[in-house]
């Protein structure tokens, strides 16, 4: 019997200064490293738009987990892009309030418009769109986040204007 | 509703540079807790609270003065506060609001119902997409921190108090308080067996007391003013205001503060300005779509706990959804329970399978394939999730249906008899309707 040999094929990944402050800064704020997986996940992804599987790694150590451990914890949470994303995370909402006031339409919209569907990204590597569950902006239904600004009462006008703007 | 957009939370939630402690203190902010703190007993906090009446705002509607008192005094173990800002509930954005504008509040509300339980620390859980909204109150809690109403010695109290914001990352089961504690630990979101109550074994197994964003909010005020003043609205069993989170085909759209026991009625007619120029209502879901509907013919139905009850509803998270004559409700009911699929943490069998086979047979039904039995097979599922899934999200996704199906029955059969909807106009033609709409 041979053992299965899993090739490491990244360096492994560093933190910033800067992300180093910050890690630390929240490893304060709990009694045990694990309480703050969802923030130095959190701290990655914000530096680079997603996290690596060396970054993975690297989170693990810093929380004193095992890998699979975390890549079980990253994977059970939706926000967090194991794999690169366009620039302009542009997520729609579908549920029912948005749906009332026309998300169906404004989703196939920005899908003709931008030629790519769900969870696909851009040629330029500038969009990527996700149809995605309630966003707590019912009043201002249909709306859209782009990365972590929320945009209400969109139509496809509003849209449009909106995709000029985001280089 | 000239000036104020509400009675008490909402009175100054308009108010300029309110975000800034300077401005919140000008109000009457932190009197609370520079009053309470290390100079009235934590009991005494406990009691005023229990006897406001206030019941929690998050959608379980439980006591929070109650919810404090099983704090065991005697346990040697730390305790926390976590207030769940998981606002996930589809048709529920007031949360958002009342801390993107009064976050300084809620802190205050934090450290008093913390003090209350005899907790040091208390951590504010914010679903992921509130990115911006921690930034604000990590400002917050740095001016707090810096004018001594947090930290070592809050107020000059010789109390020690504190609060860390943590972001969840894209998960509506992080709503449910054990969830929330394990996702909050460390662990995937999913939830624990209950008991023991987070209570008496809660965040790394220590007693911890999970309030939401506005009934935390609540708390500063009814201690300042005592239980009688926060009785001056609201019904005997539902005290207080509640900010109801309006969404639809309305000419408003919104959040509005409203005493409890209104009619919905006089929420959709006046509040919202009724329905938009050619439109009218076919059912209101009035608390977050996890609650059954109403039909149009209860418009006059009042808004408070015990009422919707008695039509076997919920003011749940207080998302009045108004859906209109035009909309297919097969299509509303496939679409609600998608979410809960989608969002089902898969731990228990009942969720877990119950949501995906009440999503496929809901979704061959709005495309005309239904079949004969497919409204009792509904049923069945429905039936065998209610009550017997692991947490609250079965009972989530079971209840609507149930709810849809008691007063909707006829148009789902149509659906199913004729292959296709009856709802006056078909879903293109709605959407042509809103393609000519203007926004304000």
């Amino acid at each position: 019997m041979s053992a299965v040999v899993v090739p490491i094929e990244e360096a492994p990944a560093t933190l910033s200064p800067q992300a180093r402050r910050e890690v630390d800064e929240v490893l304060a704020h709990y009694p045990n490293p694990r309480s703050a997986i969802l923030p130095v996940l959190w701290i990655l992804q914000r530096e680079h738009g997603w996290i690596s599987p060396a970054r993975l790694r690297l989170a693990a150590s810093l929380v004193e987990l095992p890998e699979p451990e975390v890549f079980g914890i990253a994977t059970f949470y939706t926000m967090f892009n194991l794999k690169p994303i366009g620039r302009h995370h542009l997520q729609v909402c579908m549920t029912l309030s948005c749906s009332l006031m026309g998300s169906d339409r404004l989703f196939r919209h920005l899908q003709s418009k931008l030629g790519i569907g769900h969870g696909e990204t851009t040629a330029d590597g500038r969009f990527t769109l996700r149809r995605v569950e309630c966003l707590a902006a019912c009043g201002g239904a249909p709306c859209m986040q782009v990365n972590f600004d929320y945009h209400e009462n969109l139509d496809e006008a509003k849209c449009d204007a909106l995709l000029e703007k985001l280089k | 509703m000239s000036g104020e957009r509400g009675p008490f939370l909402f009175k100054d939630i308009d108010t300029p540079g309110l975000t800034g402690i300077d401005v919140y203190r000008k109000g009457g902010g932190y009197r609370a807790l520079a009053e309470m703190l290390g100079r009235r007993p934590a009991d005494e906090c406990i009691e005023v609270v229990k006897a406001s009446g206030l019941r929690g705002r998050g959608g379980a509607g439980f006591p929070a003065g109650l919810k404090w008192s099983f704090v065991p005094k005697a346990s040697p173990k730390p305790r926390y506060l976590v207030c769940n800002a998981d606002e996930s509930e589809p048709g529920t954005f007031k949360d958002r609001e009342l801390m993107e504008k009064n976050p300084h509040l809620l802190l205050e509300g934090v450290a008093l119902a913390g003090y209350a339980i005899g907790a040091h620390v208390g951590y504010i859980y914010l679903r992921g997409e509130f990115d911006y909204i921690q930034v604000i109150l990590d400002r917050a809690i740095a001016e707090a921190r810096s004018a001594g109403l947090l930290g070592a010695n809050v107020a000059g109290s010789g109390y020690a108090f504190d609060i860390h914001t943590h972001l969840g990352a894209g998960a509506y089961i992080c709503g449910e308080e054990t969830a929330l504690l394990s996702s909050l630990e460390g662990y995937r979101g999913q939830p624990r067996l209950k008991p023991p109550f987070p209570a008496v074994e809660g965040l790394y197994a220590c007693p911890t007391v999970v309030n939401n964003v506005e009934t935390l909010m609540n708390v500063p005020a009814i201690l300042i003013n005592g239980a009688k003043w926060f009785r001056q609205w609201g019904t005997e069993k539902s005290p207080g205001t509640k900010i109801l989170s309006v969404s639809g085909p309305v000419k408003r759209p919104g959040n509005y503060e409203i005493p409890l026991g209104i009619p919905l009625r006089q929420l959709i007619d006046d509040y919202c300005g009724g329905m938009r120029e050619g439109f009218r209502v076919k059912a209101v879901i009035p608390g977050g779509s996890s609650v059954p509907p109403l039909p149009a013919s209860k418009l006059d139905t009042a808004l408070d706990y015990e009422s919707l009850n008695a039509e076997g509803t919920f003011l749940g998270s207080g998302g009045v959804i108004v859906i209109d004559e035009q909309t297919c409700l097969v299509d509303s009911l496939w679409n609600i329970i998608r979410f809960y699929e989608h969002e089902s943490c898969g731990k228990c069998t009942p969720c877990r399978e119950g949501t995906y086979w009440m999503t496929e047979i809901l979704e061959r039904v709005e495309h005309g394939q239904g079949r004969a039995g497919d409204l009792d097979l509904l049923e069945d599922l429905a039936d065998n999730i209610l009550g017997k899934s692991f947490c609250a999200l079965g009972d989530a996704a079971a209840m609507p249906v149930q709810g849809f199906l008691k007063h909707f029955r006829d148009e789902f059969q149509h659906h199913i008899t004729h292959q296709r909807c009856r709802a006056n106009r078909r879903r293109a033609e709605i959407e042509a309707r809103f393609g000519e709409r203007v926004h304000a």
